[in-house]
């Protein structure tokens, strides 16, 4: 009598280290499939680099004043009749290159956006995890709060902090100032998301056996919500993440173009685009043009991979 | 279903009221209102007179009573920029903004709707595919970018459109409204576009991923095996099941569409309430910006109710009492 | 068998993924005669619902049927044009589910979705349709049918619900009824009275009856015949008191040794060690042979037809030509 047993994994040679199974997953499988998604990681990692390198990149810094000469201000793109090197994307009424503005504003505009994803992000969490394991008046008091903030839009909430903490630091800010405060608002704008996605899923595993068992041990609450329960939620959260990162981009943008966020002296992408609306009627497209493409790029590219990372992630559709 | 109306009618109250402390902190200590009224070599005596004027010298609690009594009654105090009092300001930017929002609403849920139950139905086809991307650029592209975009084509190049304000506008009574004349309605087309271009994508997506949803429950399989025609099926099952989760979505946009109103306004300089809004936050005049939240909270808490009693009336898994089961 | 009301021959539906070519069902054939029981039995996987569904036309990409033939009445149906394909759906065929919860639409009324599908296939006025539709709701057991029928399915209890869903399925009286898993997601209690009327009804209308399931309790009480699916495969398909009662396939042996049984010494339930194979991973030669107590090498390397050794049809080595092994099985 023959009596057979499942084939072990090794036998059927999966691999079993954990970068081994990342790429035999169905999400790597995805992600090599579709073209667009490979198109938009390429496109955001080199974002990221040349955000990163802009000081080397660049050929000019717009920033500093000794290096503009008025003489080069308002040349066109080069491709046009009036262009010149080395101002590839042309200069403003300034004489700043537009390509080394967007290199530098491109750096802000990531730097406040990751900035304001982190703070979002573990401001979140934190009142997920305390909302969901220890219930009670905290709980409600979070959710309640979150359930007010959640009727009004982020931009409008962002906009008022920005302007409220502004007025009572009051008087004339310099840019890291204005920066941190950016920063603030916009992370205080997206908590709810995670706190609430981060709660649900405390509520869900705090009653299983694993978080009796390491009560039972002795394991302080905050061990046990850090170590066991903090993993459990990481997919949703990074989910979140990502599309809390395009939406902070254009938050900041959107703030940086009403004149509230960041100054002319370190501008963002959406300070630029604020500065070249003013000449778009002068026929200088160039200066408000090139640093709205490389701002909608830019979401654009993180969008896409926030929507493969969503379907990737989303075990109905596999 | 009473018992739950009045419990969200409560509710309703109580953000106010939260939204009221937040207005009323704002506005009692983050601007100085004694330093907005007089100037600097102001001698103190003076001051301590206006102080007790402004009735600064009560309790908070008191202050903030007087506040929230005022606000019932529309009085949001005075504008430090303009020294009007600030109800007047909003009520004659308010037609404004609403003519802006409706228009643009309309356009969201019209296109939203339409294109997404074609993609959904259709997802492989080449239509389906271009809305597809339209949706990913309209959810990619913030407000204000598409507003110059708009602008940079049909004003600057093309010079078909007004690249801002509301051309001419006729009153009737208190209201002025910009839909009876051609230079009005020219004037709302590119603002209405950009303002509900977002919304359009989302409502689109929403109704397409809630199609797709639904064609795959087991009803839909029954009603293919029971041998119902595919029109039946697409527009007598799938639809209605499809949009009943999409009318929270679309009434609870509304409400956001009359805040994203500050972008757009600001664009095509439309001379309403976003606008003013924006020009407070600039010039930290508090009076307007605690005006204007305490409003806006007021106008999306209304939406809120409202969507949920008719969500309550749609459903009618919500609107039954629980009979005895046979 | 003469004159079925559905005849199968060697049907095959694949899925195609992007790991490969799966073959859900890989040569299957049966009939049905008209107003007979027949019960399709099996573990999960083993083909029995994707049998159903691809019956009534109903296989969705990435699936397809792959090869053979289904003939309702005598006539292919599994190559027709959608639309005439939709119009023996419901008529011809009727088709149940196993959750009567997710069956029905539940923004409309039972009446507005038993209407609905009479008017759809019968020319009935609406005044008509709604008196067939509370007959039907009255024969298939809901009390206070008139007022029931404009009562919404979250308002009925579950048992309820089904006979609804068994009123849609029959409501213009198709000649065939695939009811797939229809007592699974009852109450033990109620699912004795939903089989009993689908005996009955099916027993008053000559309707046939192709009862897709894995109890086998269910099988033994309700169906004539009963063919028991593996890995995509019918192993075995007669008279349900032979196959029960003295199962040739030693995989049907194994099902029928794993029932509890009230009477008789309690003795420990028998397994088949090990379990069905994924799609991706199904063994050459018989599905079966790595289960099975007796395969031999034949087993390994060649895929068993079926053979009807005098009694019923039987997809196993151990009937073909050697008399002395089977002599020791049987």
């Amino acid at each position: 009598m023959t009596v057979s047993t499942q084939a072990s994994s090794t036998a059927q040679n999966l691999p079993t280290s954990r970068i081994g199974r990342f790429f035999d997953s169905d999400i790597w499988a995805s992600f090599k499939r579709s073209k667009l998604t490979m198109v938009a990681a390429a496109l955001t990692l080199m974002f990221l680099a040349v955000a990163i390198f802009a000081g080397v990149l660049s050929p000019q810094n717009p920033f500093n004043p000794a290096e503009l000469d008025l003489l080069n201000s308002r040349l066109p793109p080069i491709w046009e009749a009036e262009g010149q090197a080395p101002f590839l994307l042309g200069t403003d009424e300034q004489g700043r290159d537009i390509l080394s503005a967007i290199l530098y504003g491109l750096r802000i505009s990531l730097l406040v956006g990751f900035l304001g994803v982190a703070f979002s992000a573990t401001l979140g969490i934190a009142l997920g995890l305390i909302a969901g394991y220890f219930g009670g008046l905290a709980d409600t008091l979070i959710m309640r709060v979150a359930d007010v903030q959640l009727t009004f839009p982020a931009i409008l909430i962002a906009l008022l902090i920005d302007g409220v903490v502004k007025s009572v630091l009051g008087g004339d800010l310099d840019a890291t100032t204005i920066l941190a405060v950016l920063v603030f608002s916009i992370g205080l704008s997206f908590w709810v998301q995670y706190a609430r996605t981060v709660r649900g899923s405390v509520l869900v595993e705090k009653n299983k056996d694993y978080v009796a068992a390491a009560r039972l041990i002795g394991l302080p609450a905050p061990a046990i919500l850090i170590k066991h329960i903090l993993p459990n939620v990481t997919g949703p959260v990074l989910v979140i993440a990502t599309i809390n990162l395009a939406l902070a981009v254009i938050t900041e943008a959107t703030l940086s173009f009403l004149g509230t966020g960041m100054p002319e002296t370190m501008p963002s992408l959406g300070t630029l685009i604020r500065i070249g609306n003013n000449y778009l009627f002068s026929g200088e497209w160039w200066i408000v043009a090139f640093p709205g493409f490389a701002l909608a790029a830019l979401v654009l590219a993180i969008n896409l991979l926030g929507d493969w990372l969503r379907d990737a992630l989303n075990p109905k559709l596999r | 279903m009473l018992a739950f109306i009045v419990r969200r009618v409560f509710q309703a109250i109580g953000v106010l009221f939260a939204v009221g402390i937040i207005a009323f902190s704002m506005f009692r200590f983050a601007g100085d209102p004694v330093n907005q009224i007089v100037s600097i070599d102001t001698p103190a005596a003076q001051r301590e007179e206006v102080r007790r004027s402004l009735g600064l010298d009560d309790s908070v609690p008191v202050q903030f009573a007087r506040y929230l009594g005022g606000a019932v009654r529309g009085d949001f105090g005075v504008s430090y920029q303009f020294r009007q009092p600030v109800s007047d300001l909003l009520a004659e930017r308010m037609p404004a903004t609403l003519e802006l929002a409706f228009c643009a609403t309309v356009f969201a849920v019209v296109f939203g709707i339409l294109m997404g139950v074609y993609s959904g139905l259709k997802r492989d086809s080449a239509l389906a595919k271009l809305f597809q991307t339209i949706s990913l650029v309209g959810i990619s592209l913030p407000t204000f970018l598409i507003g110059i975009l708009l602008i940079y084509l049909f004003a600057v190049t093309l010079g078909w459109l007004p690249s801002y304000g509301r051309g001419d506008t006729v009153r009737i009574g208190w209201w002025s409204t910009g839909l009876l004349t051609s230079s009005g309605l020219l004037a709302l087309i590119m603002p209405s576009i950009t303002l509900g271009l977002f919304q359009m994508t989302l409502i689109m997506r929403i109704v397409r991923a809630e199609m797709l949803e639904v064609l795959r429950t087991d009803y839909i399989k029954f009603a293919r095996a029971r041998g119902l025609t595919t029109r039946a099926i697409h527009f007598g099952h799938a639809l209605k099941n499809t949009l009943i989760p999409v009318i929270t979505i679309v009434g609870l946009q509304l409400g956001s569409v009359i805040a994203f109103s500050i972008i757009t306004e600001t664009v095509f300089q439309w001379p309403g309430m976003g606008l003013l809004f924006v020009q407070a936050v600039q010039n930290v005049d508090i009076p307007i910006m605690a005006a204007y939240l305490m409003l806006v909270a007021l106008i999306f808490v209304l939406i809120n109710l409202a969507v949920d009693i008719l969500y309550t009336v749609v459903d009618p898994r919500l609107r039954s009492t629980i009979r005895q089961p046979a | 068998m003469d004159n079925p009301v559905l005849s199968v021959r060697n049907l095959r539906v694949e899925f195609v993924t992007r790991r490969g070519i799966l073959k859900a069902i890989d040569g299957v054939s049966f009939d049905i005669g008209r107003g007979e029981v027949l019960g399709v039995v099996g573990e999960s996987g083993a083909g029995k619902s994707v049998t159903g569904s691809a019956v009534i036309g109903l296989i969705d990409p990435p699936g397809r049927i792959a090869g053979g033939e289904i003939l309702l009445d005598g006539r292919r149906i599994d190559n027709l044009p959608p639309e005439e394909m939709r119009r023996i759906r419901g008529k011809r065929i009727g088709m149940i589910f196993q959750d009567p919860l997710t069956s029905l639409n539940p923004l409309y009324t039972v009446g507005e979705q038993l209407i609905e599908t009479i008017r759809t296939h019968m020319p009935l006025s609406a005044s008509g349709a709604r008196k067939r539709a509370i007959d039907l709701l009255a024969e298939v057991g809901i009390p206070a049918a008139e007022r029931r029928i404009d009562s919404y399915p979250h308002e009925f209890s579950g048992g309820m619900r089904q006979r609804v869903v068994i009123a849609l399925a029959l409501c213009v009286e198709p000649e065939l009824i695939i009811a797939d898993e229809p007592t699974t997601a009852l109450d033990v209690s109620v699912q004795a009275q939903i089989i009993s009327l689908l005996k009955k009804l099916g027993r008053e209308r000559g309707t046939a009856i192709m009862l897709v399931t894995h109890d086998m309790g269910v099988i033994a009480e309700t169906a004539d015949r009963v063919a028991v699916m593996y890995a995509g495969r019918i192993a075995e398909i007669g008279p349900v008191q032979e196959v029960v009662r003295q199962p040739l396939h030693p995989y049907a042996q194994g099902l029928m040794g794993a029932i509890p049984s009230l009477r008789g010494e309690a003795h420990r339930l028998a397994q088949i060690p090990g379990s069905m194979p994924r799609l991706s991973a199904i063994p050459a030669g018989c599905s079966f042979n790595p289960r099975c107590p007796f395969a031999f090498d034949r087993c390994r390397v060649e895929r068993p037809e079926a053979i009807t050794r005098g009694k019923h049809p039987v997809a196993c080595h151990l009937y073909d030509s050697v008399p002395a092994a089977a002599e020791a099985v049987a």
